[in-house]
């Protein structure tokens, strides 16, 4: 059995006098997929914030590679690739110049690649269209190209699928079983009814893990 | 389907801070120029303000003369803290600043890097414009010379003191206002010894011990600032 | 050490030792005030230069000297705050700055008082009522941060790290406005004390500005006690609190 790459204790996080969720404990192991459900208002997407370290009004324990995750920022972020609600698309630049600008603080990626990329989302031609005249579902893609150039292990995807159509869904849904094979994990939040083999369900508003 | 395995990589395997530094700055140039009115913007108001002061106060050579240093402080302050609600707020509505508050790299180093940005897309257009709007408030040649470079030094600080409040009013609502209300009792102090030197300077007295002061102030704020807003980002962050 | 520590960040304490700690403080507080403002104001000699109208200062200084105090009093807050996150620090910061804002202004509003007959005038922008009016601006920005962050904990850190910044900021202002004032108005009668002040005006002056600080530790024991009772609203204790009917 290999280590957790996130290992969560007994988190517990409130919100304008409200217990969004308490003693929720949970591991990411690597070659899994996570899935974060639960009403709306439940606390999905605070929940993957705090786990990606955006949040910190919560309390409980948190670890990262089995070592608690305070004392190793730097390691974390590096390998850790957080996709939001705001895809962190600039409308002014290209979705080339997009990806180029978002990568550029992680490593080093070839114009070449970043272009193929952005063909495997479906974006062929639009490489050097500014993002701002792009539908919703297009600006989404640029920021997907990054899950196909992406070396981090460990992803947390917020909403991934809105503004996407049913072909895109299934392309998402293959990558992130390919992730979770290649040995990364992957936690997602969804409204979407994602059903993949051996995925861990995590439900809040009531603070159950189970696994199926 | 299944390529290499991917596994957690340590962290030398990343890019180098100043690359990083240099991706986040030449990103906000590059935005601003797709943007060009909004670099404009400053500038109309930086000579607007300084407009009203012959018309709402007198057009008298002597008042001019001896108030001039004083107006163009007041109006490239008005200006940078005008143009600073945009600092992070177009980063903080799309996300970017959600990916460079993730980037492994110390956040207060790129937040420096987006401060300079920022500098040189407001502070540095202001004190370019200076000379002329210098010759129009009858500023003699000796005089300008000291403004331009109190300004040069001075708006730079103005920028990263800014950053701060920019930082910590961050998607609040009638950000704007509260913004100034934060930053301008932290520019006093610029702000006397700016116009402070001019005046030296127009009376002939020596000013390089109050240029080697206002240096001083950039370098602590160069020092303290970015740490200040990094922190205050990740605050607002946690807020949103 | 840590069980002490942990004890001071407790709500709850607080409120026990503050409640036993308050009518002390505010008799003292009373008293020595009281003592210091009837013996400056009534027996002191008076000034050879100002005559009767410099006795405002029993009541300037001590609000003056307090006022910056709460500041650093705040900043000190502010670290433990960013640093530890203890709750009773925020609360402290919350609850005292709007009183280091009405000390501000009553000492900018002692010192028009004093101005007047002085100088002829409500107002001069002399160094220390400009560093003053300087100070009534921060703690106004203080306030107007933390009014319009929604979140407490959020609130809280924001409003110490403007704190922190105000406080590093505090000594170049001072200092910067002590230059520009010399730039532009020398030689003007300055409204600082002078050393050479006989033991019959300092002494009364000194007892009130400790009774001022007295009957501020009791305000800030009250006002910090109003704000754990809205803060920890749905917890046992100040629900039995209340029950009780002992607030």
């Amino acid at each position: 059995m290999s280590e957790p790459l996130l290992q969560a204790v007994n988190l517990q996080c409130e919100r304008d006098e409200r217990i969004l969720f308490r003693d929720l404990s949970f591991s990411v192991m690597p070659g899994t997929v996570t899935r974060v459900e639960g009403p709306n208002g439940s606390g999905k997407t605070t929940l993957l914030r705090i786990l990606a370290g955006l949040n910190d009004a919560w309390s409980g324990d948190l670890y990262w590679c089995g070592q608690p995750r305070a004392g190793q920022r730097e390691s974390f972020l590096r390998n850790m690739l957080y996709l939001g609600h705001r895809p962190g698309i600039k409308p002014l630049l290209t979705p080339l110049e997009n990806l180029r600008a978002l990568m550029a603080g992680r490593r080093p990626v070839s114009d070449e690649v970043l272009s193929r990329a952005l063909e495997g989302t479906g974006l062929a031609g639009f490489q050097k269209v500014p993002c701002r005249n792009l539908s919703a579902g297009q600006q989404r893609r640029v920021a997907l190209a990054r899950l196909l150039v992406a070396d981090e292990p460990l992803w947390l995807l917020d909403e991934v699928f809105t503004a996407i159509d049913s072909d895109g869904v299934k392309a998402i849904e293959a990558l992130l079983q390919q992730r979770a094979a290649e040995g990364g994990a992957v936690v997602v939040t969804t409204h979407h009814n994602l059903q993949l083999p051996g995925m861990q369900r995590i439900v809040l508003g009531g603070g159950q893990v189970d696994d199926e | 389907m299944t390529s290499n395995p991917v596994r957690v990589q340590p962290v030398n395997e990343s890019i180098g801070v100043a690359a990083a530094m240099k991706a986040v700055f030449m990103r906000d140039i590059k935005v601003a120029f797709r943007q060009r009115q909004d670099l404009l913007n400053p500038l109309l108001f930086f000579v607007m303000v300084v407009t009203l002061f012959p018309l709402g106060v007198s057009p008298e050579v002597s008042f001019l003369r001896e108030s001039g240093a004083g107006i163009l402080w007041v109006a490239a302050l008005l200006s940078v803290l005008l143009s600073l609600d945009h600092l992070f707020r177009h980063d903080f509505d799309d996300g970017t600043l959600e990916q460079l508050v993730l980037q492994p790299q110390p956040l207060f180093l790129l937040v420096l890097a987006k401060t300079l940005a920022h500098w040189m897309l407001t502070g540095l257009p202001l004190v370019i414009l200076t000379p002329v709007l210098g010759v129009m408030v009858h500023q003699p040649g000796n005089s300008i010379g000291i403004l331009c470079l109190t300004l040069l030094i001075g708006t730079p600080v103005l920028s990263l003191i800014g950053s701060i409040g920019a930082a910590l009013t961050l998607g609040l609502r009638s950000a704007g206002v509260l913004l100034s209300l934060l930053i301008i009792p932290l520019y006093i102090p610029v702000l006397i010894f700016g116009t402070g030197t001019v005046a030296a300077a127009s009376e002939g007295a020596p000013v390089g011990a109050y240029l080697a002061l206002m240096g001083a102030f950039l370098v602590l704020a160069l020092t303290l600032a970015p740490f200040a807003s990094a922190s205050a980002l990740k605050i607002s962050m946690s807020n949103s | 050490m840590w069980q002490f520590f942990h004890k001071l960040g407790s709500p709850k304490w607080f409120y026990g030792i503050a409640t036993r700690l308050m009518p002390w403080l505010l008799v003292a507080g009373v008293l020595l005030l009281l003592a210091g403002i009837v013996w400056g104001l009534a027996f002191a000699p008076k000034d050879y230069l100002q005559g009767n109208s410099y006795r405002i200062i029993f009541i300037h200084v001590p609000t003056a000297f307090l006022a910056q105090s709460v500041y650093i009093m705040m900043a000190v807050a502010a670290v433990v705050t960013l640093v530890w996150r203890m709750k009773l620090a925020d609360v402290f910061v919350k609850a005292v700055a709007p009183v280091g804002l009405v000390l501000t202004f009553l000492a900018l509003f002692t010192g028009a008082v004093w101005g007047k007959p002085t100088w002829g005038t409500w107002w001069i922008w002399d160094a220390r009522l400009t560093s003053m009016l300087i100070l009534l601006f921060l703690y106004g920005g203080v306030i107007a941060l933390d009014r319009a962050i929604n979140d407490e904990k959020s609130a809280a850190r924001a409003v110490a790290v403007l704190v922190l910044v105000g406080v590093v900021n505090i000594p170049i202002i001072k200092y910067s406005v002590e230059w520009w004032n010399t730039l532009h108005q020398p030689a003007t009668f300055k409204l600082t004390e002078k050393p050479s002040m006989p033991a019959e005006m300092w002494v009364p002056l000194l007892l009130a500005v400790l009774g001022l600080y007295l009957i501020f530790g009791w305000l800030a024991c009250l006002r910090m006690q109003t704000e754990i009772l809205v803060r920890e609203q749905r917890t046992r204790w100040v629900k039995d609190l209340v029950m009780a009917g002992r607030f």
